[in-house]
Formats: structure tokens, C-alpha cells, sequence
């Protein structure tokens, strides 16, 4: 099981590590899968996180100047590795300017992943510094919860508002409620709600728009028809926080009362959050 | 006694005192022939800090009349004097310090642009002389840095980090992270490795590696970088304390911090393996390149050892001291170690110097563990002593 990959570039180093912070921002631990062409980082849902799981999916090409990876067998030829993104992401965070940046999986006082960069300096010798991020190799027998999950047979599929109005709402809801109702139809319209014994509020967008693949299973569905999933608001927020760039798409697929499957497109990088209906 | 600073100086005195209260809550005030004594110290007695600022420093410094005067107070109230430190250079064109023994009140005076004066009167008690023993200049590892240098080296580690371990080789010093050994598994450790041609000056007697309080250091570093000086760093082994100090025409700071000490048995060893010299082949490295020699040195750069006890700073108190001659003092202070160990702890203090010493047990550490670590801070570890 071996592990190497070096960035060069300043601007892929920027938005690896805001990546991995996005992810910090989601989870305290998640894990960390690599193979020949691609880094994920996964959540399954589990009771422990409130049933939240997350795919996050990179090209290593186009964060990586050099890659190289031998995972635990040739058949598996992966690696599967459980961290604290926000300490790979705090690792990553203090070497922005490094001239060069090397990710590791390396055998210290424990597993771990090392972040080793050269810092510039004004000395014929550089400056290095190096983060051990401890890691727990998951062993292969545990990998099966690591799949990918497959996109649910969704009743509404729509585009979301920007990220950060819908940060600005959801913020002002949390002070009234701890769950929330998001609804929205395949006429480009979707609502925030909040219920409580006192006050009712709910916000509404439209003209969003829905993507081509359309309005699910259930053929010739009546455009106005509303599918709504009631999540914890927290969950919510937690993932409308953790957007640090403008994603080129972002959008929202909702199963009736059972999983709001949120998915956020970059040019390189791809996030998926499912956050499962509460009654 | 009297003291009038302007300009400049009004800055760099108020950054004094910000850095002074990163290291305890009393300020110490004492003035001397040879200038203001400003001092804290923090309440475990591991780290002590002075500053000296000359009679040169202010443009008018009068003594107390015919009697020493000494007093202290809490940095809090005078840090407020001081409160805005962006605005101050602009704003501040003086500063006076008098005071009044009638009323038992320290006061500042700042003079302000547009003729505004801004009084504050601050009570204090009466003190005893804090005066802590060091001897910077029998340090057998000496080293001067830019303070940028320091400034970009402790970025690397999270604010809530407590303690950094120095370790130092002929040419090379390592910073790391200190953890302790429940958290070794969980935690991230962090190594930056700087070359000697980065510090101005870089002279190494052993190949030591002392740990300490990141606190204290990132205060002083605040007061180093807004006034540009050096910072100088002395230490020898573990368990001595390590002093950083910053020196000018006009004025002399020194912080004293306590180190965690390992046993003569480690120290030894220590010693003469030369810490990262020999590094063992490494164990899971992918492919060869040119930062790996650096990364399997610092993977070793502690030596294995066994810690068990910790020592640290005396703070003596001697009664009538004005500027201490450090290199006489310290050979008293071995002295009162050894005393200090078979005394009773009913018996009353030694009469020259009273000392607040403190060290604490270690428990010892598995031989099952791979890497060995030292593991109690000084600072911690005051009560059990006492």
C-alpha cells in the first residue's frame, strides 16, 4: 500500500485545500478512498452522523502534478483511509505559498497521511515543513459501505438558488426552528418552510429551473405537484456553510418525505450530500 | 520617580506590556538605577518575564527619592492605559508615569494630539523584588533570528497548541509539536526544520531538544516584530530553562521559560548520537527525491529516552537587588537545587534566597512504546510539589 502525490501549481493547491476544508466544514471524520484516477472523500450514513452521508468526488489529474498510488492488492488496487479532514485541512491551510507540496501515506507512530511542503525562503536551503495527519487503515472487509450511493429514484430534481441566499435564509430559520421543510416541483419552484406552534414562515423561489433528466420515476407527474422532505436544519446549514466557491451547478434532487440528496458540480470536483427526512 | 516617554518609545512601552500579560496577571514595577524594570511571571513560576528599559529610553527618569521603591500591579489596568495600540502612534505624543506615594497611585498621563490628556490612576500594592535566576550567557546553544523568521515558523502550528519542542543539530533546528502520549494516535504533529544560514547567528554546543510553552513565545514575539529586533534564544538540556531575549541600545527584554527535562540516562544518549544525524532507512518511502533525506532526519530527531522528572526556573526573591549579575547568581541556584531536594518542606526557606521551585514525577514511560517522548510540562506540575 503506497502513496504519493505532489502539487506544484499554487492555484490547484488553493482549491485542494478549499476541498478539503469544504469537507472539514461537514464532517469531524470522514474517509479518504484513493485510487488510480481519483480521491474521494466518503461519509456513510450512519446513525452516529445523524444518518448524513457525503460523496465527494476529485480527478486526481487536475490537482496533482505527480501521482502515484499501489493500493492493497492488484485487484483492489485501492487505499482506504479514515482522517480528520479539518486536520488535513489545517495542514493544508499553513503551506499556500509553498514552492512545492507533497501528500504522503507514511508509517510513523501511527499510519498517517504527511503533508511535507518546501517553503521559499531567502537561504540556499529550503525550508521545510511536514503535517502527520494519523490515519486508520480501513481494512478491506469494511469497504463494501464505502460504494458509492446510488442517485435515489427522486420525485424532483431542481436548480438551487445561490448558495449564498439560501445560507442568508436558512441562518434566520435556525433561530425559529430546528427542522425545516424544503419542497420544490418540476415547475422551477421551491420553498423553505418552518412550523412551529407559533409562526410559520416560508420562503419562496422560483423560476430555478429543473435539469433535463427531469421529473423522476413517476411518468407524466403534474409539474405542480410538490415533493418535500422535513430535515434538520443543522444539517442543512452545515452544508450551505461549507461552500467556499461558487459552484458551476447546484442543485437538488428530493425523494417524498425521505432524502434531500444535495449535489454540488465544479469543473473538477464533485460533492454529494444526502440528508435523510425526519417525520 | 518620574518618567516621561515620547514619541516611538510610547509603542514600543504599551507592546512591552502586551507581551508581558500574555505571561501572568501582576505587573512588576520596580525602578532602578539602571533603568525601569517592568516583570511578570505566570502563576505555575515556569515562565518569567523582563524587561529593562534605560534611563536612555525616556527622555526625562528620575528615582524614587532616597528609598527603593517597588510595587506591582494588575496588567490588566495598565494594559487598558495602553489600549488601543493602532491608534496609539498616532495619537500619543507622551507619556508620563509618575508616582504618587501619598495616595499609593502609579500615574500615566498620555499627552494626545489637540492638547487632550487622558489620566489614568491605577493602584498598586507593595512588592517584593521578583528577580528570577538564569545565566543566558553560560547557554551552551545560542541562536539569533530576524523575528520574521520565528513569525513564519510558529504560523504552522493551531493557537490552541500549548508547547513546541526545539530540537537543534549542528546545522539544522527542528520545531514540533508536543503531544502527549494518550493523544499520540489522534493528534497531527507538525515538524518545520530551519537551515542555520536563516539565523543570523547559530552556534550549538550540544545536540539538545528542549520543549516549552508556545504562549510566552508568541508574546514575545508580538513585541519583536512591531519594534524589528533579533531575537536571541539560549538554552542547554532539558529541564533548564530556555531564555529568549531581544536587546537594543536602550533596552533589554528576557524571557525565561521552564523546559520539560528528561533523565541524565536519555540526556546522554541524547548527547552523543548526535539526535538527527543517524537516521534509520525509511520504512514506506514511495519513490526517492529530494525532500526525503529531511523527512527521514526529522522522523528520528528524538533520540529515545526515558523522561522522568521536571525542573524549572527558580524565581528567588532576594531582598535588596538592583541589576542582577546573572553568571554569579547561577551557581547559587545550583546550589539551592541540591539543598532544595533534601530540605524538609516544613523547614523555612533558605534566608539569601527564597525559591519557588517545582518539578513533578513523570510516570514512567512504557518500553513497549516506539517513540519516546517527554511528556509533563513544568507548568503543570507546580502543586505537586509545594
Amino acid at each position: 500500500m503506497k502513496f504519493r502525490g505532489k502539487i506544484i501549481d499554487i492555484a490547484c493547491l488553493n482549491h485542494f485545500s478549499r476541498v478539503v476544508t469544504t469537507i472539514a466544514k461537514l464532517t469531524k471524520t470522514c474517509v479518504l478512498r484513493l485510487t488510480p484516477d481519483n480521491l474521494f472523500f466518503v461519509l456513510s450514513g450512519k446513525v452516529a452522523n445523524g444518518g448524513v452521508s457525503m460523496w465527494c468526488e476529485l480527478s486526481q489529474g487536475n490537482f496533482f502534478d505527480e501521482y502515484q498510488m499501489e493500493g492493497v492488492s492488484s485487484e483492489d488496487n485501492e487505499i482506504c483511509l479514515e482522517l480528520s479532514p479539518e486536520n488535513l485541512s489545517r495542514a493544508l491551510k499553513t503551506v499556500q505559498n509553498a514552492k512545492s507540496v507533497k501528500v504522503k501515506l507514511t508509517k510513523k507512530h501511527c499510519p498517517c497521511v504527511t503533508v511535507s511542503a518546501e517553503l521559499p525562503t531567502l537561504s540556499s536551503v529550503s525550508r521545510v515543513v511536514t503535517h502527520d495527519v494519523p490515519v486508520e487503515v480501513i481494512p478491506r472487509r469494511l469497504w463494501h459501505e464505502l460504494k458509492e450511493p446510488s442517485v435515489p429514484d427522486f420525485h424532483v430534481s431542481i436548480y438551487l438558488p445561490p448558495l449564498k441566499t439560501m445560507k442568508n435564509v436558512v441562518d434566520r430559520m435556525k433561530n425559529l426552528s430546528n427542522f425545516l421543510v424544503v419542497e420544490a416541483n418540476l415547475n422551477g419552484e421551491m420553498n423553505l418552510k418552518i412550523e412551529t406552534d407559533l409562526v410559520s414562515v416560508t420562503t419562496h423561489f422560483k423560476d430555478l429551473g429543473n435539469p433535463p433528466w427531469g421529473g423522476g420515476s413517476e411518468g407524466g407527474a403534474d409539474p405542480e405537484g410538490m415533493a418535500e422532505a422535513r430535515v434538520d436544519i443543522r444539517r442543512l446549514q452545515q452544508f450551505l456553510m461549507g461552500q467556499q466557491v461558487t459552484p458551476t451547478k447546484a442543485m437538488c434532487n428530493i425523494v417524498h418525505q425521505r432524502i434531500l440528496h444535495l449535489v454540488v458540480l465544479h469543473d473538477d470536483a464533485s460533492l454529494q450530500y444526502f440528508i435523510p427526512a425526519v417525520a | 520617580m518620574q518618567c516621561v516617554v515620547t514619541g516611538g518609545n510610547v509603542k514600543v512601552l504599551a507592546k512591552a506590556i502586551h507581551s508581558l500579560s500574555r505571561i501572568g496577571d501582576e505587573l512588576y514595577v520596580e525602578p532602578q538605577q539602571d533603568g525601569l524594570a517592568l516583570r511578570s511571571v505566570n502563576s505555575s513560576r515556569s515562565a518569567y518575564a523582563c524587561f529593562l528599559f534605560a534611563p536612555l529610553f525616556f527622555s526625562r527618569y528620575s528615582l524614587p527619592n532616597g528609598h527603593d521603591f517597588r510595587c506591582k500591579m494588575a496588567i490588566k489596568s495598565v494594559q487598558s492605559v495602553f489600549r488601543s495600540l493602532a491608534t496609539l502612534e498616532k495619537t500619543v505624543e507622551k507619556c508620563h508615569i509618575e508616582l504618587d506615594e501619598q495616595k499609593n497611585r502609579l500615574t500615566f498621563t498620555l499627552h494626545c494630539k489637540h492638547g487632550l490628556l487622558k489620566t489614568h490612576n491605577l493602584s498598586y500594592q507593595d512588592s517584593e523584588s521578583l528577580q528570577a535566576v538564569f545565566d543566558k550567557e553560560g547557554c551552551g546553544n545560542v541562536f539569533r533570528a530576524q523575528p520574521r523568521l520565528l513569525v513564519d515558523t510558529v504560523v504552522h502550528f493551531p493557537p490552541s497548541l500549548e508547547e513546541v519542542s526545539v530540537s537543534v543539530s549542528d546545522n539544522r533546528m527542528w520545531f514540533r509539536n508536543h503531544v502527549d502520549e494518550e493523544e499520540r494516535s489522534k493528534a497531527m504533529v507538525t515538524e518545520l526544520c530551519l537551515a542555520s544560514d536563516e539565523f543570523d547567528h547559530f552556534a550549538v554546543h550540544a545536540h539538545n531538544s528542549v520543549t516549552f510553552c508556545l504562549k510566552e513565545l508568541r508574546g514575545l514575539l508580538v513585541f519583536a516584530e512591531s519594534t524589528g529586533l533579533p531575537i536571541s534564544m539560549y538554552f542547554d538540556e532539558p529541564g533548564s530553562p530556555v531564555v529568549l531575549s531581544v536587546t537594543d541600545s536602550v533596552l533589554e527584554g528576557n524571557f525565561v521559560l521552564a523546559t520539560l527535562s528528561h533523565d541524565d540516562h536519555s540526556f546522554q544518549k541524547n548527547n552523543t548520537k548526535g539526535a538527527p544525524t543517524a537516521p534509520p532507512p525509511p520504512l514506506d518511502d514511495f519513490m526517492n527525491d529530494d525532500m526525503d533525506p529531511y523527512l527521514i532526519a526529522m522522523d528520528t530527531s528524538m533520540a529515545p529516552g526515558t523522561p522522568e522528572a521536571s525542573s524549572a526556573l527558580t524565581v528567588c526573591s532576594p531582598p535588596q537587588t538592583p541589576a542582577a549579575n546573572h553568571s554569579t547568581r547561577l551557581h547559587c541556584e545550583e546550589e539551592e537545587e541540591e539543598e532544595e531536594e533534601t530540605v524538609d518542606s516544613d523547614r523555612p526557606p533558605n534566608k539569601k534566597f527564597r525559591s519557588l521551585f517545582f518539578g513533578s514525577v513523570f510516570p514512567s514511560q512504557m518500553s513497549t512504546q516506539p517513540l519516546p517522548d517527554q511528556d509533563v510540562l513544568a507548568s503543570d506540575s507546580e502543586e505537586d510539589d509545594s
